[in-house]
C-alpha cells in the first residue's frame, strides 16, 4: 500500500508562542482507518486543520495524493472531505441544497443520483427538504458528513464524529464508516472514545503536547499491551513481598494489603495456579481476588502520562 | 478555473435572496418610493428644475445609487459574514477554490442582487416622472461597475466584522452619509465654494455625477474622473481582498 497522506516534520506555532505541533511525521496508507487519540489540546484538530487548509503551517511538508497542500492545493483538496468537530450548519437551508452546494464548491458537476445515495446511506433522504435548523443534533452531524462526502473524497477526516452522539447513532455512524472503508475511502478520525478506535481503526496514533507518541496497528498494539492484572486482596497487610512471589514479578499494592500480578493472556501458561500455591505456602490469607483486562484506554493513559513526566 | 464552485456559491447566495424576497427586494423599493414621494413632491414643488432637469427626475440617479450602494455593501458583507458567524466558512476555506473564484461567487451574487434592485427602482421611478436617458449603455455600465466595486468593499467588511454591530456600522455611519453628502439630492454646484472643494474628497460624488451624466448628459465632475475613481476604488478593493486571503487575516488561524 502507498501513502495517500504524507506529513513530514510538521510544526505549528500559534501567534503568542503556543507550539501546537512539534515536528509531526505521519504516513497514512490508502484505504486504512487511522484513529488519532489524544487529550484535549493535544494537537489533533490542528493537525487535521492544516492538512485540510483551515490553518497555515509553520514548518514542514504535507502531501495528499502526492500533491503538496499549499503549492498544489487544488488537486490536494479535491481529494479531501472534512467533518469538523463543531456543528457548523446553515440553519435556514434545506438539507439537500447544502449538500449540493458542497459538491459544486469542490468542482464537481451536479449528480442528483449520487446525492440521493449519500442521503439514503445516512438516513437523511426523508429529511432532504427540511431546513437544517429543524433537525436534531445527531441529524445535523449526519448532514455534515453528507456534505463532506458529496464530492466523493478519497480521504475523509472526521474530527470527533461521535462526540455527544447517542449509542444508536454512534452505531449507525460506524456502519457508514465501514461502508466507506469498503469503498476504499481512507478515513482519519479523532476520538476520545477508545472503544471507537478499537472498533473502527486499522491503526491507532496517539498524540499529546503536539507530538505523535506512537502509530501502531490496533490488533498488535492491543495484544502487546493487552495484559491482565490479577489483584489479590490480603486479610492482613504485609511489609514486603515474600521471596518466591517477588521472583514471579508480584508487586505490593494498596499500602501492603494486596498483591498485584500482571500476566499475558495470550501466553501458554499464565502462572496463576503456581502463584496461588506460593501464596498459600507463604502463609498469606486471601480476602478477595479479581482480574482486570487493560484496554487501549490504559495504554493511552500510560503513554500520555509518560509523555507529561 | 473552478467554474462549478463559482456557480455553486453564486446560486447558493441567489437562493438566499429569493428566500428572503420581501426583505431583499420589496423593502428597498418601498423605502425608495417614500424618498421619492417626500423629496420629489415636497421639495420638488419648491425647486422647479436643476440644471434644466425637473427636480423629480434629477434625484432619480441619486436615489438609485443610494440604495444600490447600501445593497451592494450589505449583501456582500452579510454573504461572507454569515458563514463566518455560523462556522460554515470552513467549507469554503478547505475547498479547491482560489480567491478570485470565491470573490466572483460572493461578490457577483451581491452585485446581481443590488443591480436587480437598482433596475426595479428605476422602473418604479418611471411611475412618478418622465425619465430621459441620454446614454443607456453607460447607465448600465456605471450601475454594474458600482455594484461590483461596492460589493467588494462589502466583502472586505464582512471579513473584517467580528459581530453584527460592526457589520452594520460601515453602511450606516459611512455609506449613507457619503451618499447623502455626495449630491444625491442636489447638484454640488449649488453648494458654497468651500464645500464644493471638500465634497470632491467624497468618492460617491464621482459615482453619482457619472451616473447622472448617463441620464441627463450633465455632470458635476468630468465623466473620465468618475470612471477613474471607480476603477481606482475597485482596484484597491481587489488588492485588499487578495492580501486578506494571502495572509489569512481573520479567516485562517
Amino acid at each position: 500500500m502507498s501513502s495517500i497522506v504524507s506529513v513530514q516534520g510538521l510544526t505549528k506555532v500559534f501567534p503568542g508562542g503556543l507550539k501546537a505541533l512539534k515536528g509531526v511525521d505521519l504516513e497514512i496508507e490508502e484505504g486504512e482507518v487511522l484513529a488519532l487519540l489524544g487529550p484535549n489540546g493535544a494537537g489533533k484538530t490542528t493537525l487535521i486543520s492544516i492538512i485540510c487548509g483551515l490553518t497555515t503551517m509553520s514548518g514542514g511538508r504535507v502531501t495528499v495524493g502526492g500533491h503538496e497542500i499549499t503549492r498544489d492545493f487544488r488537486a490536494a483538496r479535491e481529494l479531501i472531505g472534512l467533518v469538523p468537530q463543531e456543528l457548523h450548519v446553515e440553519g435556514f437551508e434545506k438539507v439537500i441544497n447544502t449538500v449540493r452546494f458542497t459538491r459544486g464548491l469542490f468542482g464537481k458537476k451536479p449528480d442528483d443520483a449520487l446525492i440521493e445515495q449519500i442521503l439514503m446511506d445516512l438516513a437523511l433522504w426523508d429529511k432532504r427538504n427540511e431546513k437544517i435548523i429543524e433537525l436534531s443534533g445527531g441529524m445535523k452531524r449526519r448532514v455534515m458528513i453528507a456534505k463532506a462526502l458529496a464530492h466523493e473524497p478519497r480521504v475523509l477526516f472526521l474530527d470527533e464524529p461521535t462526540a455527544g452522539v447517542d449509542v444508536e447513532l454512534r452505531q449507525s455512524m460506524w456502519q457508514v464508516m465501514r461502508g466507506l472503508k469498503d469503498r476504499g475511502v481512507t478515513i482519519i478520525l479523532t476520538t476520545h472514545y477508545i472503544e471507537e478506535a478499537e472498533a473502527m481503526a486499522d491503526r491507532v496514533g496517539v498524540i499529546n503536547h503536539g507530538e505523535l507518541l506512537l502509530v501502531e496497528e490496533t490488533g498488535p498494539l492491543m495484544t502487546r499491551m493487552g495484559r491482565k492484572t490479577l489483584t489479590v486482596d490480603l486479610s492482613a497487610p504485609i511489609d514486603a513481598v515474600p521471596g518466591p512471589l517477588a521472583a514471579r514479578g508480584v508487586e505490593l499494592g494498596n499500602g501492603g494489603t494486596s498483591l498485584v500480578y500482571t500476566y499475558d493472556t495470550a501466553a501458554e501458561q499464565t502462572g496463576i495456579t503456581d502463584l496461588l500455591s506460593d501464596i498459600r505456602e507463604a502463609g498469606l490469607h486471601l480476602a478477595d481476588l479479581h482480574t482486570r483486562q487493560s484496554s487501549l484506554e490504559d495504554i493511552f493513559v500510560d503513554l500520555v502520562n509518560g509523555s507529561t513526566r | 478555473m473552478n467554474l462549478q464552485a463559482i456557480r455553486a456559491i453564486y446560486l447558493f447566495e441567489m437562493a438566499r435572496t429569493f428566500r428572503t424576497i420581501w426583505q431583499s427586494i420589496v423593502s428597498p423599493v418601498i423605502s425608495t418610493s417614500l424618498y421619492f414621494i417626500v423629496f420629489g413632491a415636497a421639495i420638488g414643488s419648491r425647486i422647479e428644475t436643476v440644471e434644466g432637469v425637473s427636480y423629480g427626475a434629477f434625484i432619480v440617479p441619486g436615489l438609485i445609487m443610494l440604495t444600490v450602494l447600501q445593497q451592494s455593501v450589505t449583501n456582500a458583507a452579510f454573504g461572507i459574514y454569515f458563514p463566518k458567524f455560523v462556522g460554515t466558512i470552513y467549507e469554503v476555506l478547505s475547498a479547491p477554490v482560489t480567491v478570485i473564484e470565491i470573490v466572483i461567487g460572493y461578490v457577483g451574487a451581491a452585485a446581481t442582487k443590488a443591480l436587480m434592485i437598482g433596475l426595479i427602482i428605476f422602473a418604479t421611478a418611471h411611475l412618478f416622472v418622465d425619465l430621459p436617458i441620454v446614454h443607456p449603455v453607460w447607465m448600465i455600465a456605471f450601475l454594474v461597475m458600482t455594484t461590483f466595486s461596492f460589493a467588494m468593499l462589502g466583502f472586505i467588511l464582512g471579513i473584517w466584522a467580528k459581530n453584527f454591530e460592526q457589520l452594520n456600522l460601515v453602511p450606516m455611519l459611512v455609506i449613507t452619509p457619503l451618499v447623502f453628502l455626495g449630491g444625491s439630492f442636489y447638484s454640488i454646484t449649488m453648494l458654497p465654494p468651500v464645500w464644493q472643494t471638500i465634497t470632491l474628497f467624497n468618492p460617491v460624488v464621482y459615482l453619482i455625477s457619472g451616473f447622472r451624466w448617463s441620464f441627463f448628459g450633465t455632470a458635476d465632475v468630468p465623466v473620465a474622473a468618475s470612471l477613474a475613481a471607480i476603477a481606482l476604488f475597485a482596484g484597491l478593493c481587489l488588492l485588499a481582498i487578495w492580501a486578506i486571503f494571502r495572509t489569512g487575516w481573520r479567516l485562517r488561524s
